[in-house]
């Protein structure tokens, strides 16, 4: 008896000890989150006074408007740009790819072997050393200043390649063989049987794609100049430069540039969490 | 006869149809570049300059003169990268683990508490930079408020001196991340089979043997991706130190990376850059595989 009541009592401190982590980290985790928000609904003049209030003590959208009318730091027009990069980016690496992928997965060619080492031999390679280069090479384009640097170069990265091909690789060949039977060719096949089969892997991709163009920091820190064509993250960062201890008005462009991913990752939660798990595992 | 055969070459072009738009990506900013690098950092190239000679390894050569234009620079910021990743990365890889077996027991709530834990790593650094750098204000940032509560009322220099720069960047990037590789560890956990504690618990092993005699051994695969691939993040290190700290003090938090894009894209010496960034990967390539060897040969 004595035993049995010992060990359900220790069980109920081992409970409350997980519970008591549980919180002190998610008051971590999202204090600094809801801070950023708070004080994006600030005046200057009480975000950088103390005593610290969470609730303002004003609600003001002056950050907001400020940001909405400006010339310099247009956060909205930078909200467009990383938008209208995000999706062409991520659209342009799902097509491009999905028929790469499927060739080297299931189709037979001459030079296949070399090509699929190359490709994924390239994921090995840091991601810096080709910096340099193709900032040259993207000058050489007249890409320089334009939404077309954000776009297009990282769209030769072979992570996508590698990623779809596992998922064909994957997939049964009963659907594609018996289409082959009814007569269908390889991209009707394609179209039809594969990429249909295929959409939760596709919209993973996508996700992520559209994630990491989103985020992307440093290429459009130095590739983008003009006020007008900045996405967010580069604009975030002059934005730091030119309002200094403005805080209300950082932490709106921080808000504005939070939002929409942090409403993805709830959407997509599954299949973030799920990709970047099953990459420990698988590799 | 005739007509067959232009059908037959058609359906042997049509696997490389299906490369090409990837292949001409892939070949302008992957494969070229990375054999533009290489000719890069043998001439003297300069983006402003008309000509662009040959210099053979003289870009290689001059890192490894303390007097040359780059020599000591390029070493401290490489010094800066490593430093940052000797601290951080033992945290980044304990922390997570601890995480993940927390999120590793039962309890009502589980996936939101796990969705709070990684949501931070989806805003991107330059969201975190920014936020990190108001929190960590001297005079009116959220952490020296709370601190001064606490009785600690020296206002820290979170963000421009030794060592409190150090721990700021460390601390916002294991803020950043650890939701990524607890998840990664999380993973890695539910692989290892339940039988193996069943079979522990049987023999009379408690929970602290269970933990190292299951748990950790069944870990090892994951632990060795996870630590390659902190260490590799780590050294990559840019936008913290571009944003919260920016180098100081007297550009002592400036890492590899952030020297190598100064020189390289906006001072326009692009092969002295180019250079680095071989030095940079190689130096890393080396770590990976000494790192997978060492894991490798514990098992044998």
């Amino acid at each position: 008896m004595a035993v049995v009541h010992s060990s359900g009592r220790s069980r109920v401190v081992r409970r409350g000890g997980l519970w008591v982590v549980l919180l002190a980290l998610t008051v971590v985790f999202l204090a600094p989150l809801l801070f950023m928000l708070s004080t994006s609904f600030k005046g200057t003049e009480e975000a950088t006074t103390l005593p610290i209030s969470w609730i303002p003590r004003q609600v003001e959208g002056s950050a907001y408007s400020t940001l909405l009318r400006s010339v310099n730091t247009p956060v909205f027009r930078w909200f467009g740009n990383s938008l209208v990069a995000g999706l062409a980016n991520s659209a342009l690496i799902v097509a491009v790819d999905a028929a790469a992928a499927y060739a080297l997965a299931r189709m037979q060619f001459r030079g296949k072997k070399v090509v699929t080492a190359l490709v994924i031999g390239t994921i090995f390679v840091p991601g810096f050393v080709f910096l340099v280069p193709n900032f040259l090479i993207v000058g050489k384009l007249g890409w320089l200043d334009s939404l077309a640097a954000i776009i297009v170069p990282s769209a030769g990265g072979a992570f996508g390649v590698f990623f779809l091909r596992q998922f064909f690789l994957s997939l049964p060949k009963e659907f594609e063989e018996s289409a082959a039977l009814d007569g269908a060719g390889p991209w009707q096949t394609f179209f039809r049987i594969v990429l249909p089969n295929s959409r939760p892997a596709l919209a993973t991709l996508g996700v992520l794609s559209f994630l990491t163009n989103w985020n992307d920091f440093l290429w459009p820190v130095y590739v983008l100049f003009s006020p007008k064509h900045l996405t967010l993250p580069a604009g975030l960062s002059t934005l730091q430069g030119a309002a200094t201890t403005n805080y209300p008005l950082i932490m709106a462009g921080a808000v504005v540039a939070s939002v929409p991913v942090l409403v993805l990752f709830v959407i997509a939660q599954r299949q973030i969490v799920e990709s970047v798990a099953q990459s420990g595992v698988k590799g | 006869m005739a007509t067959q055969a232009p059908a037959r070459v058609r359906s042997q072009l049509t696997p490389y149809a299906f490369l090409a738009p990837f292949g001409i990506l892939f070949v302008c900013f992957v494969l070229g570049p990375a054999i533009y690098g290489v000719w890069l950092s043998l001439h003297d190239y300069d983006y402003l300059l008309p000509h662009q000679p040959w210099s053979g390894l003289d870009n290689y050569v001059n890192l490894f003169k303390g007097n040359s234009r780059d020599g000591a620079d390029f070493w401290a910021s490489m010094r800066a990268t490593g430093i940052f990743t000797v601290l951080s990365v033992p945290f980044l890889v304990v922390i997570p683990l601890l995480v993940a077996l927390l999120l590793n027991n039962r309890f009502p709530g589980r996936t939101f508490f796990r969705a709070v834990f990684f949501a931070p790593y989806v805003l991107g650094v330059a969201v975190v930079g920014v936020l990190f750098r108001f929190l960590l204000d001297p005079n009116i940032g959220l952490l020296n408020f709370y601190l001064d509560k606490l009785g600690i009322s020296q206002n820290i220099p979170w963000t421009t001196q030794l060592p409190w720069a150090w721990i700021s960047l460390v601390g916002m990037t294991v803020w950043w991340t650890l939701g990524f590789n607890a998840i990664i560890y999380l993973a890695g956990l539910q692989d290892i089979s339940a039988d193996l504690y069943e079979a522990a618990a049987i023999d009379g092993a408690n929970a602290r043997q269970q933990f190292f005699g299951v748990t950790l051994p069944g870990l090892r695969p994951v632990m060795l991706f996870v630590v390659t691939l902190t260490i590799l993040a780590s050294a990559n290190m840019f936008g913290q130190s571009f944003l919260v700290t920016q180098g100081a003090p007297a550009n002592e938090t400036r890492t590899a990376i952030m020297y190598i894009a100064d020189v390289g894209l906006a001072q326009n010496r692009q092969g002295a850059a180019a250079a680095m960034s071989y030095i940079l990967a190689v130096i890393l390539m080396v770590i990976s595989l000494v790192n997978v060897r060492l894991v490798t040969r514990r098992d044998t």
